[in-house]
């Protein structure tokens, strides 16, 4: 039988090896990624990616590379999400952390948290049979497939993310700022207003900054409802063609090597990108809170 | 003027309208779901192949044993090397700026759009490894996807755990893997499982990922190797909305909704359960 | 207790994790030479025009012959020959002719795809049923598609702006409708929808829209037009007949007739089981399930051209 020592310094072996295998997988992925894509501008030039408004690797002549149209359809899309989950979340979140009593509290946070369960595909099939008609109309548009109808679901699904931190942020901050306030005099809301907010507002941004993450990652929903037309976007009411959405639709068209492969594998790169920099600086932000705070 | 009173029952108002309009919209999803998918969804529409031609007469069942196993596969890959990770970087991996920067990275992984998931499960597992459209490929590559956010759950979980139950522990002359075993994993147990599980219902939601490395639409036997190319959920929802030419095919694309949302939420459901059963008995 | 049962499940899990990708090394390649060999099973992808026609037909054979194992997916032309060059499938799905380039892909692997008609679709551009616009000529088409042509009143209809609808870059409608009848680049205007039912979905909604589809998807069995849509009838030019599609006597002179495509990977070996499904597909039971999913069967000509190369087999 082996002594407890030796037990421990197996135990403790085999937990490194998991762990280090998983980070050299997490790393390897990236890596992959990253090789693949930059091969790219080994043919095209950062320029003219970035900057060209022009994609179309099927085109009839001369194919050209230009994403830009697809990075302001994301950002379109996004930005318009965070425009309808910034007000309802924050006004969510002070609700159940001030407002609302415990009962009401452990019964809404999970009904919320549903939101965040329901699959991307269910929400897009209700965008294209409901909420597109529905725009169309009210706006008086021949058609529902635009940045608007895409922003309105993908606001809907940020929403539970945008609530939840906000709210724990919230409820973190100690009792002693809300008694000090309300002593001096202030109402509830002059509190919140004045004493809570001002506090909790660093942690509220990285809430929004996930939310946003989360936004700019999505597929399904722009795939079904956004129109995905090429042309550059120049209001809510055109159809938006989302980084993500290229992807999904030409990743299955293109033969494994070729300059298309690896474009849209640079397109995965600036998505990548993207996202891990507006998570980085939320989790920094949340980082130095926790510290101040001594959570 | 308005008083701060007046203006405070004015913004609250707004507030609770709000908090009501979100729950309204979560509603309103699940009951449009319902209302146009239950009259597709009954014992047959569960437990029979699909059928192309005359899509009444067939089921769902090839797409939700698809999904069964797509996540009796994302599981085993992710659940036990995310779990052990977690252990290894809250409780073994020295405290120094590395592991931090590495905890750092990991939970930005998990934010990383799943497409881009899909693309490197595209070209390294079906592509690379030669592994094709099937249901490992498939695992792999929505396993790959899930493992930040498990080893990010069970991290917070071990992390919630004090320190102070810890150093009990040693003060009494355990060794570290008698401490964590004892001290650290039943107080966190929940919050891990819960991870696994929140981690898992996302995965099973997933459509994109899947379009490239194995799901099909139509496929006459159940996967019999995890070499064969599947049947999903998602995928089968995403078809019949776009692309299925029967007029009933929108009335079986709620259908499937309904049954996967039903699926998920029984799971969160549980987590729910499980997680306040054991949140009652914890003493801190 | 918890633990150690928990712990216990980590390590097995871990175990079987190993096994199953050891295993799965092994019996790896003995799988893919199966594939390769047609011997078990057959992988089908590609057009989405074509998918249910051929989900259709997979699934007629099969009820002839149960043991047969048969997958079939979209993704659209583009989709199914980059698999087919890529050796992933059997049988690429096509509504368009592999292009140069894919040829030389496909050479460059290794890889000599054998090209047969399996069905005739009449490509269709379908309008909302409100629209007094319903006859057109290929170069009007043409003109709208590319963004020449933006308001209906320039070719019969109302003082309104037109709303393109086209496929995606995969479709090989989108390919085939750009090169036969656009002759250039779709305007950028022009919404990329999934597939051809998605098409058919937003015209049926969007009084101004303008799209294409194969006829597969705008009439039913029977040969009437779908609900809620209006089937443009087709000039060559301003001189000629103005044709629809649905009009089975005219078949021949519709401008925009194309063949349904599969290609193989490389040449079926006789009494395989892609060789015998083709040759469903070919025979009068498998075409009397081109007429029941809307599309035309193929004429002598198109038979000609698959002799030419079953003859070798």
């Amino acid at each position: 039988m082996f002594n407890y020592k030796t037990k421990e310094k197996l135990i403790g072996l085999f937990f490194s090896t998991t762990g280090i295998m998983t980070l050299l997988i997490l790393i390897g992925i990236f890596a992959f990624l990253f090789v693949t894509g930059i091969h790219t501008f080994s043919e095209i030039t950062p320029t003219d990616f970035f900057l060209g408004e022009q994609w179309n690797p099927a085109a009839y002549g001369e194919p050209s590379w230009g994403i830009l149209s697809l990075i302001i359809g994301t950002l379109m899309m996004a930005f318009g999400s965070l425009v309808m989950a910034i007000p309802m979340g924050l006004a969510g979140a002070i609700y159940l952390s001030e407002i609302a009593g415990t009962k009401t509290r452990e019964l809404l946070k999970p009904a919320i948290e549903m939101i965040a369960g329901i699959p991307s595909v269910v929400l897009g099939l209700i965008g294209i049979l409901f909420l597109s008609p529905l725009i169309s109309q009210v706006f008086g548009l021949s058609h529902g497939l635009n940045a608007l109808t895409s922003s309105v679901i993908v606001g809907i699904m940020v929403l539970p993310t945008i609530i939840s931190i906000s709210e724990d942020v919230l409820t973190s901050l100690p009792n002693e700022f809300r008694e000090a306030s309300l002593a001096l005099g202030a109402t509830k809301w002059q509190m919140i207003r004045m004493t809570l907010f001002p506090a909790a507002l660093s942690g509220i941004v990285a809430a929004i900054m996930l939310g946003l993450g989360r936004a700019i990652g999505e597929t399904m929903v722009v795939l079904m409802v956004a129109g995905n037309a090429m042309a550059m976007p120049t209001s809510f009411f055109d159809p938006v063609r989302p980084m993500t959405a290229n992807i999904a639709i030409e990743i299955k068209e293109v033969v494994t090597g070729s300059l298309h492969y690896e474009a849209l594998f640079a397109i995965g790169l600036v998505l990548f990108v993207m996202t891990f920099i507006v998570n980085f600086i939320s989790d920094i932000i949340i980082e130095n809170r926790a510290r101040k705070y001594k959570w | 003027m308005v008083s701060e009173h007046s203006k405070q029952k004015i913004y609250f108002v707004f507030f609770q309208s709000t908090m009501i309009l979100s729950v309204a919209i979560l509603l309103f999803v699940l009951i449009f779901i319902f209302y146009g998918g239950a009259g597709v969804v009954n014992l047959n529409f569960l437990v029979n192949m699909w059928s192309h031609r005359e899509i009444t007469q067939g089921g769902i069942f090839p797409a939700i044993f698809g999904t069964f196993l797509l996540a009796v596969g994302v599981s085993v890959v992710s659940i036990p090397l995310g779990i052990c990770t977690a252990i290894y970087l809250n409780e073994y991996a020295k405290e120094n700026l590395l592991t931090r920067t590495i905890k750092l990275a990991i939970r930005n992984l998990a934010g990383v759009p799943s497409i881009v998931y899909g693309i490197f499960g595209l070209a390294f597992f079906a592509l690379f490894l030669k592994l094709g459209g099937s249901l490992i490929a498939a695992s792999l590559t929505l396993g790959c996807m899930t493992l930040p956010w498990i080893i990010t759950a069970s991290e917070e979980s071990l992390k919630a755990v004090p320190n102070s139950f810890r150093e009990g522990s040693y003060a009494l002359g355990a060794t570290k893997w008698q401490t964590i075993k004892t001290n650290v994993l039943p107080h966190s147990f929940s919050g891990i499982m819960t991870g696994a599980i929140l981690g898992l219902s996302r995965a099973m939601g997933e459509t994109a990922p899947i379009i490239m490395v194995g799901a099909t639409f139509f496929i006459a036997h159940l996967p019999s190797s995890p070499f064969d190319k599947f049947m999903a959920m998602p995928y089968h929802l995403y078809i019949l909305a776009t692309q299925h030419s029967s007029p009933y095919a929108r009335e079986y694309a709620l259908g499937t909704a309904l049954v996967l949302v039903a699926l998920i939420f029984m799971l969160n459901l549980g987590v729910f359960a499980l997680r306040y059963n054991l949140r009652k008995k914890k003493a801190w | 207790m918890v633990d150690n049962k928990k712990l216990k499940g980590i390590y097995l899990a871990g175990a079987l994790l190993l096994i199953v990708l050891i295993s799965g090394c092994t019996t790896e390649n003995k799988i893919i030479g199966e594939i390769a060999n047609n011997v078990e099973n057959i992988e089908i992808k590609g057009s989405d025009t074509l998918l249910q026609l051929v989900s259709n037909m997979a699934e007629a054979y099969i009820q002839n012959k149960p043991d047969a194992k048969i997958s079939v997916t979209g993704g659209g032309s583009g989709t199914g020959i980059a698999a087919l060059i890529n050796g992933e499938i059997d049988i690429a799905d096509a509504s368009r002719r592999i292009k140069e380039e894919e040829m030389e892909q496909a050479k460059e692997r290794g890889i000599n795809p054998w090209e047969f008609i399996i069905a005739r679709d009449m490509l269709s551009v379908i309008v909302s049923k409100d629209n007094p616009a319903s006859k057109l000529t290929i170069e009007q088409i043409s003109k709208i598609y590319k963004g020449e042509i933006t308001n209906w009143n320039e070719v019969g209809g109302k003082n309104q702006e037109i709303t393109l609808y086209g496929r995606q870059s995969t479709s090989g409608t989108y390919s085939y409708f750009m090169k036969k009848v656009v002759g250039g680049d779709y305007s950028p205007y022009m919404m990329n929808l999934e597939g051809n039912q998605a098409i058919v979905d937003a015209i049926k909604q969007d009084k101004l829209g303008i799209g294409y589809a194969g006829l597969g998807y705008i009439s039913d069995e029977k040969g009437n037009p779908v609900g809620g849509i209006k089937i443009v009838e087709i000039a060559k030019d301003e001189n000629s007949q103005y044709i629809s599609p649905l009009d089975e006597s005219k078949h021949s002179l519709y401008p925009i007739s194309r063949p349904l495509l599969q290609y193989l990977a490389k040449k079926p070996v006789k009494d395989s089981m892609v060789y015998n499904f083709l040759k469903f597909e070919l025979n009068p039971e498998g075409q009397e399930i081109v007429k029941e999913a809307g599309f035309v069967p193929i004429t002598s000509e198109d038979r000609n051209h698959n002799n030419m190369l079953w003859n070798k087999i």
